[in-house]
């Protein structure tokens, strides 16, 4: 042998990676092994194997890569190679020709243009659409993630999965499966948002195309999520020989100095000891401690009864979560007589079925008086099973929790994928805090955590209790904690460190991040805290560290929400004497569902519908946005204020003028032209243009331009814009029209008038963005209405560089008829929302103002959240409709941008109204409205009044907004129900 | 019930209130701390650091808003709840440029904040030239701005050289030490009311060019990275994870824009403000006289650099400007707007290809002026390497610095590649210089 050996090892997010390479280049070992995150342990192995085996002793060239490999490479001075440089080291040696490298890993998603100017491109702070996360979804689906290609293979249809952030997708997976869509279609709709998240988040822009090749675990091992890019590409990529190797082959190739294996082992052992992290007080100082915290821990308990020495009336309750069902029996006393916990595995249905098969035949003398359901699944176990009544979470766990506590204040609960806390103020649910689109603190996350290091959780959580130098992780997105979790190991913190670290992370992202308090003294001093998480003794204890007080956990902390539900069917049944309706056994062992799908006419949204029937004019209907399928449009309410801004702005869509002298101009409905668009319609009317504009937005609109967003980040609103404008372009347009805006239009209500940085200058990302812009005339100028003086002469100026023959005097026209439109459509939609106000107030409907921004009117942004509050019988009226009741006051903010000026004053206006209440609008990724929503809660907290956030994103299940809203009409009827006990 | 607005009195800066203040530069801010001392200020930059600083931060802040607010936020707190300070006899002062961005709101985070650790008898004072808020203890008067002035001046040309120096140095240490040394050695002579002048600036940055000129260095050729972004993340290692730090370790030379680059662009917003929709002729003027003030003074800033060819200069703030001409539109201005476009082709353009643009995770403006205009940037200059780093309390080191590896790694390619092709053409110049002009390969390549 002339040459030493070459060795490359990758070391990933999960695995290692080893190929060794002869003199002649020869792969002559590979070796492909997960590392549990034991890093240094596992490469000293290795390493100590390839030099008995492989190496016989003699020097040899190494070099690590890997993104889990740098800090113990740069410790241990052995080279390190970055891994996308030595993917494409290796590309350019296997593969020359190739144009384009898509290589998914653990946790990072990576694509490498190789044609042209080299460009790399790797997934950010974001690590949606990678290994981990389809792990993590095959968790949920409760299969492996090769049983998961295998069922995608299978599939028939795909849903939409929201592709940004392995959260949000969650969220919208976990409804599907609760609602009881085929595992199949979901496994297969998991790998297209893979495959979205892969080309909106890395591509940016620049087409995929030519030879691709696919590398990577993910893409080496399923064959359907390699079927799907090729679909969603439009071509056909290869997968080569040692796809799995690239990275360690570049590693190798890199490899020059030489060295003997034994050398790097000592000095990887060396490096190990030296390790530090940032580490926190550990839980508990003494074994003492842990006893006297067991101790009083275990004198919450509930009053529980033998079922054998029972007979009589008995109510049922069943908590159909996330991930769980939870179930349980009480007496008429409303001691605990049975519960069950189980995990759902996707489909809860057969398991509530054998539980009540089993109450049925192993408790003939029960007699059910009543049952009641809360939770995700609770429309589907209702029309099930007959279950007589259903709850909204939040008031399951508080009717549970007042019977451990009956002048409860504040009330966590932590569950799988959910927090959900809430004040108590006068006996009425007061302020409600539900996680948005993050499920960091929640147990799933832990959960995933453990399954990941090699322990099941109850194995896992016991770990923390002993932990001697807690990891500091902070709070924060998963995605952040799965890298914070790797440089901890990397520098040294074990298992009971990791496990105690996790679940103070838990609690300082629920405190800190949902709940947002300062203090203990914030949440009340009577707090109960319950949800599966709080069996944890770990996370219990860190809460209570963290807020330096002791809290109450019942015995059942997990099953609350079932027995809430089963104290709230008794309570029911007392009102209204009757017989339960809970299927029968005979009705049970007869049990059977066919699932169809359709496609709902009742609105421009065409939600897809699954409908579940169980015989017996029993069905179920899932996959609507709003209740009109449900309730045969009964019910709902039609007084909306956003409908009716969505009749006014298609009307102007409508309004088109195919014979004007000008020819056609687009406008792209977004941003900031969506409440100007009655402006700038009847401006570029009036100069004789055909004024085209883009239609609402749709996720087809949104697909089509999503290519070209550059910044994964961006709210969704602002990203919309890209599909806007290439859906004008499609219709042959050669003029846009598309304003950039530093200023709004001054309302006097605030110091400044001001468009946030996204709303005055996205124009400038689309023509930077877009090539196809450029093929027509974009006119993007910098353009102020607030100027009313200034404005013909400017925009005179603009429009003449594209249509010489416009006169100042023409500008001046279209401008006082585009000011003249504009005041028209303010005043209309005032008035309309006066009227409606009236008019609920007169037929006795709730009034909920919607509060957002102008483009939350959009159905695509909006989610149909107006639709289903009006589903649920309330008028829904706008922020702008109430706004100009206010004059400009100080507010705790700096109040300096128009539309956000409104939320301000309508806030302030709703506390001097006692029938209305307002639910806010926020777009994920909105930084102006961290500093609104803040500023909204105070003005409604200091008058009593509710405060209500929905953040909305891609993401489309609305069941979370459902059981937010649900809980805030719960919580008004009882404050009425009280008040008028008070007036009475 | 909205946080308290307590005014900083003039009676609350007699009694000798300590006025806290972030850091962002060290060298900068040491001086400017000095000038307001010999204004009658008595002025403490705030150098905590650490795991108590942004537990402060995510406490008492909304944890959505951006970076800077929670550390600038968690760094007053930490001081405050630090017991080192009179709470009764302290002030603190921050920034507010009156943008549409959300850095303008900071002062009214902080006054949240103290409100819930029950400090909100504390005064806060915003430093700003827009009028936006005033207070009767605190006012810049045309000389401290002056000062100011002067001090950021020193500051850019003591970093524009030192950045050029320290990664050659032959005797490690030389160069911070030199700036230790000149640190002293202006504060001795602002305390005796020295170096203010334009004539004593002239004559003291020649001497600090020179110096630093004379420290020994190698001749090699370091891959240079410019660092560009948002303004608190760019400069202040509290904010990027120690940045520079970690370049140090990789054997490249970086490159910071100076902070008069953004005191002109902040000026010049204005002036292009009322170009655009209109405004008061006066105001105008106001502004205009305003920047040429300061265009002298980086005049003499980039003299004094250009006077030793051995250093890149800055380029004016006027060529930097019109390097964006067809980018990206003179109205964008919030943030660091069209300026943080500029500064990546500045960068480029005087040999700093590889850039790294640091920004808080979701900072609006960066949506636009830095990933927005990536794309373009590579389309208007073929060869610039950009890297955008998300900064974020959570977002690791480890993955910040993966990235930025790649982005070194991309650079050295390049390098390499550039070296060959130098080669390939020396040797095409030999070979044509040996037949003369006269083979088929030279006439091919003439024709």
């Amino acid at each position: 042998m002339n040459e030493s050996l070459r060795i490359g090892l990758d070391i990933g997010s999960t695995t290692i990676k080893c190929v060794v390479l002869d003199d002649r280049d020869q792969i002559i070992y590979s070796c492909y092994d997960r590392h549990y995150s034991l890093i240094s342990q596992k490469t000293r192995e290795l390493l100590a194997r390839l030099d008995a085996d492989v190496a016989h002793g003699a020097p040899v060239r190494l070099s690590i890569s890997g993104s889990a490999g740098m800090g113990l490479a740069i410790g241990s001075h052995i080279p390190f190679v970055q891994e996308v440089y030595a993917t494409k080291v290796a590309a350019d040696m296997y593969l020359p020709g190739t144009d384009v490298i898509i290589e998914l890993g653990g946790e990072d998603a990576k694509i490498l243009f190789l044609k042209g100017t080299l460009e790399v491109r790797m997934n950010g702070s974001c690590a949606g659409g990678t290994g981990a996360f389809i792990d993590q979804m095959a968790t949920l689906l409760g299969i492996s993630p090769s049983q998961m290609n295998e069922e995608a293979a299978r599939a028939e249809r795909t849903y939409t999965i929201a592709s940004r952030c392995g959260v949000f997708a969650k969220t919208d997976v976990q409804p599907l499966l609760n609602q009881g869509a085929r595992r199949a279609d979901v496994a297969r709709s998991i790998f297209m948002a893979v495959v979205n998240q892969t080309i909106a988040g890395l591509a940016q822009g620049r087409p995929i195309e030519g030879n691709v090749v696919y590398l990577g675990g993910p893409l080496t091992f399923m064959s359907e999520l390699r079927a799907c890019f090729d679909e969603a590409l439009g071509l056909s990529g290869l997968c080569p020989e040692h796809s799995l190797y690239y990275v360690a082959l570049g590693a190798a190739h890199h490899a020059a100095e030489e060295a003997r294996l034994s050398d790097c082992i000592e000095a990887i052992d060396a490096f190990h000891s030296t390790e530090s992290y940032n580490a926190l007080p550990p839980l508990f100082e003494s074994e003492d401690d842990l006893s006297a915290f067991r101790a009083r821990h275990a004198q919450a308990r509930v009053a529980r009864r033998d079922p054998d020495g029972y007979a009589g009336n008995v109510y049922l309750g069943i908590d159909s979560g996330s991930t769980t069902i939870k179930s349980v029996v009480v007496s008429e006393d409303g001691e605990l007589l049975l519960t069950r916990y189980q995990s759902n595995s996707g489909d809860p249905v057969p398991h509530v079925r054998s539980f009540l098969t089993d109450l049925r035949t192993q408790h003939p003398d029960w007699t059910v008086c009543a049952g009641a359901v809360t939770g995700y699944g609770e429309d589907l176990i209702r029309s099930a099973f007959g279950v007589d009544f259903g709850l909204v979470e939040t008031v399951a766990h508080f009717t549970a929790a007042r019977a451990f506590l009956p002048d409860v204040d504040f009330i966590i609960d932590i569950g799988g994928q959910d927090i959900k806390c809430f004040k108590i103020h006068n006996g009425v649910i007061d302020n409600i805090f539900l996680n948005e689109a993050c499920s960091s603190g929640c147990g799933s996350f832990l959960q995933t955590f453990a399954n990941a290091l090699g322990y099941d959780i109850a194995e896992f959580a016991q770990l923390g209790l002993a932990a001697r130098k807690p990891v500091d992780l902070g709070s924060r997105c998963t995605v952040f904690m799965n890298s914070s979790v790797k440089q901890a190991q990397k520098d040294g913190a074990d298992v009971t460190d990791i496990s105690a670290g996790l679940s103070i992370s838990v609690v300082k992202n629920a405190l800190y991040k949902v709940i947002r308090c300062a203090s203990a003294q914030d949440l009340g001093r009577h707090i109960v805290v319950q949800g599966g998480t709080f069996l944890n003794d770990a996370v219990l204890r860190a809460f209570e560290k963290e807020l330096q007080t002791d809290v109450i956990r019942p015995d059942i902390a997990g099953l609350m929400g079932a027995y809430g539900a089963a104290l709230h069917a008794r309570a029911q049944r007392r009102l209204h004497p009757g017989e339960s309706t809970v299927l029968s056994l005979d009705a049970l062992t007869h049990f059977a569902s066919e699932v169809t799908y359709t496609r709902c006419g009742g609105c421009e949204n065409r939600c897809r519908l699954t409908i579940n029937n169980f015989g017996a004019g029993r069905r179920y209907i899932s996959g609507n946005r709003c209740d009109r399928p449900v309730a045969g449009g009964k019910a709902v309410s039609d007084l909306n204020l956003y409908a009716c801004k969505q009749e006014k702005l298609r009307a102007l869509m409508e309004a088109r003028n195919p014979q004007a002298p000008r020819g056609a101009i687009g406008l792209p409905l977004g941003l900031n032209l969506y409440e100007l668009l009655p402006f700038w319609h009847a401006f570029f009317s009036k100069l004789g243009f055909d004024v085209v504009v883009s239609p609402f937005s749709s996720r087809k609109l949104y697909i089509a331009g999503q290519a070209t967003i550059p910044s994964d980040t961006v709210c969704f609103p602002a990203k919309l814009l890209h599909g806007h404008v290439e859906w004008l372009i499609d219709q042959g347009v050669k003029t846009i029209f598309y304003p950039c805006m530093s200023y709004n239009l001054d309302e006097r209500l605030s110091d400044n008038h001001y468009n946030c940085p996204v709303v005055a200058y996205y124009p400038e990302v689309i023509s930077a963005n877009m090539p196809r812009v450029h093929e027509i005339d974009f006119i993007h100028d910098y353009v102020g209405i607030d100027h009313r003086k200034h404005f013909p002469r400017k925009l005179t100026e603009i429009l003449r560089r594209h249509f010489p023959d416009i006169t100042l005097a023409q500008v001046r026209a279209a401008s006082d008829a585009a000011y003249a439109a504009y005041d028209a459509y303010m005043a209309d939609i005032r008035e309309k929302g006066e009227e409606m106000i009236a008019r609920a107030r007169a037929q006795g409907r709730r009034i909920i103002v919607l509060i957002g921004r102008p483009y939350h009117v959009d159905p695509e942004i909006n989610h149909g959240i107006d639709k289903l509050i009006a589903g649920f019988g309330a008028a829904v009226v706008t922020e702008d409709s109430l706004s100009h009741h206010m004059k400009k006051e100080p507010v705790g903010v700096l109040n300096q941008w128009t539309y956000h000026a409104r939320l301000y004053a309508s806030a302030r206006y709703i506390t001097t109204q006692k029938d209305m209440n307002l639910v806010q609008l926020v777009s994920f990724g909105c930084g102006v409205d961290a500093i609104t929503t803040d500023e909204v809660r105070e003005i409604l907290e200091d008058n009593d009044k509710i405060y209500t956030q929905i953040k909305i994103d891609e993401i489309t299940n609305l069941g979370a907004v459902r059981i937010r809203l649900r809980s805030l009409f719960a919580a008004i009827d009882q404050q009425q129900a009280l008040d008028s006990a008070k007036e009475g | 019930m909205a946080a308290r607005h307590v005014e900083f009195t003039r009676e609350m800066r007699e009694a000798g209130y300590t006025i806290l203040a972030p850091n962002m530069l060290d060298f900068h801010f040491s001086l400017m701390e000095k000038v307001f001392h010999l204004n009658g200020y008595n002025v403490e930059i705030l150098k905590n650091d650490g795991p108590g600083v942004m537990a402060e931060g995510l406490k008492y802040v909304h944890n959505d808003t951006c970076v800077p607010a929670l550390l600038v936020i968690g760094q007053f707190l930490d001081a405050l709840h630090s017991g080192k300070y009179d709470l009764n006899k302290v002030a603190l002062a921050i920034t507010q440029t009156g943008g549409g961005c959300r850095a303008s709101n900071y002062i009214f985070l902080l006054r949240k904040a103290l409100k819930k650790a029950g400090l909100d008898h504390i005064p806060v004072i915003s430093v700003n030239l827009s009028g936006l808020e005033s207070a009767s203890g605190f006012q810049i008067t045309v000389p401290l701005l002056r000062q100011v002035i002067s001090s950021l001046v020193y500051g850019d040309c003591i970093m524009h050289v030192s950045n050029q120096t320290r990664p050659y140095e032959l005797h490690k240490g030389d160069t911070d030490a030199l700036i230790e040394r000149w640190n002293a050695d202006l504060i001795e002579q602002f305390n005796h009311g020295k170096g203010l002048s334009q004539k004593e600036i002239r004559a003291n940055m020649e001497r600090i060019v020179a110096d630093f000129d004379a420290i020994e260095r190698s001749r090699e050729k370091k891959t240079r990275v410019g660092i560009v972004g948002e303004i608190y993340v760019k400069y202040s290692p509290l904010g990027n994870n120690h940045l520079e730090d970690f370049l140090r370790t990789q054997d490249c030379e970086y490159m910071l824009p100076g902070l008069m680059g953004f005191i002109l662009f902040k000026i010049d917003n204005r002036i292009q403000d009322i170009d655009l929709y209109g405004g008061n002729p006066f105001k105008k003027l106001l502004c205009t006289f305003l920047k040429r003030y300061v265009q002298r003074m980086e005049r003499l800033l980039i003299d004094a650099i250009a006077t030793r060819p051995a250093f890149v200069p800055p380029s004016p703030f006027s060529h930097t400007k019109s390097l964006v001409e067809n980018v990206i539109g003179y109205g964008c201005k919030m943030g660091e707007g069209w300026l943080l476009t500029a500064e990546m082709l500045e960068l480029a353009e005087n040999g700093y290809e590889n850039i790294i643009c640091a920004q808080p995770f979701g900072c609006l403006p960066n949506h636009i002026a830095g990933k927005g205009m990536i794309r373009r940037l590579t389309q208007v200059h073929p060869g610039i390497n950009i890297v955008p780093i998300d900064y974020d309390l959570s977002a690791t080191k480890v993955n910040q610095e993966n990235r930025i590896r790649l982005m070194l790694s991309v650079a050295g390619d390049a390098q390499k590649k550039r070296r060959q092709q130098e080669l390939l053409i020396a040797q095409d110049e030999a070979a044509a210089a040996s037949c003369g002009g006269d083979c088929a390969a030279c006439k091919q390549s003439a024709g």
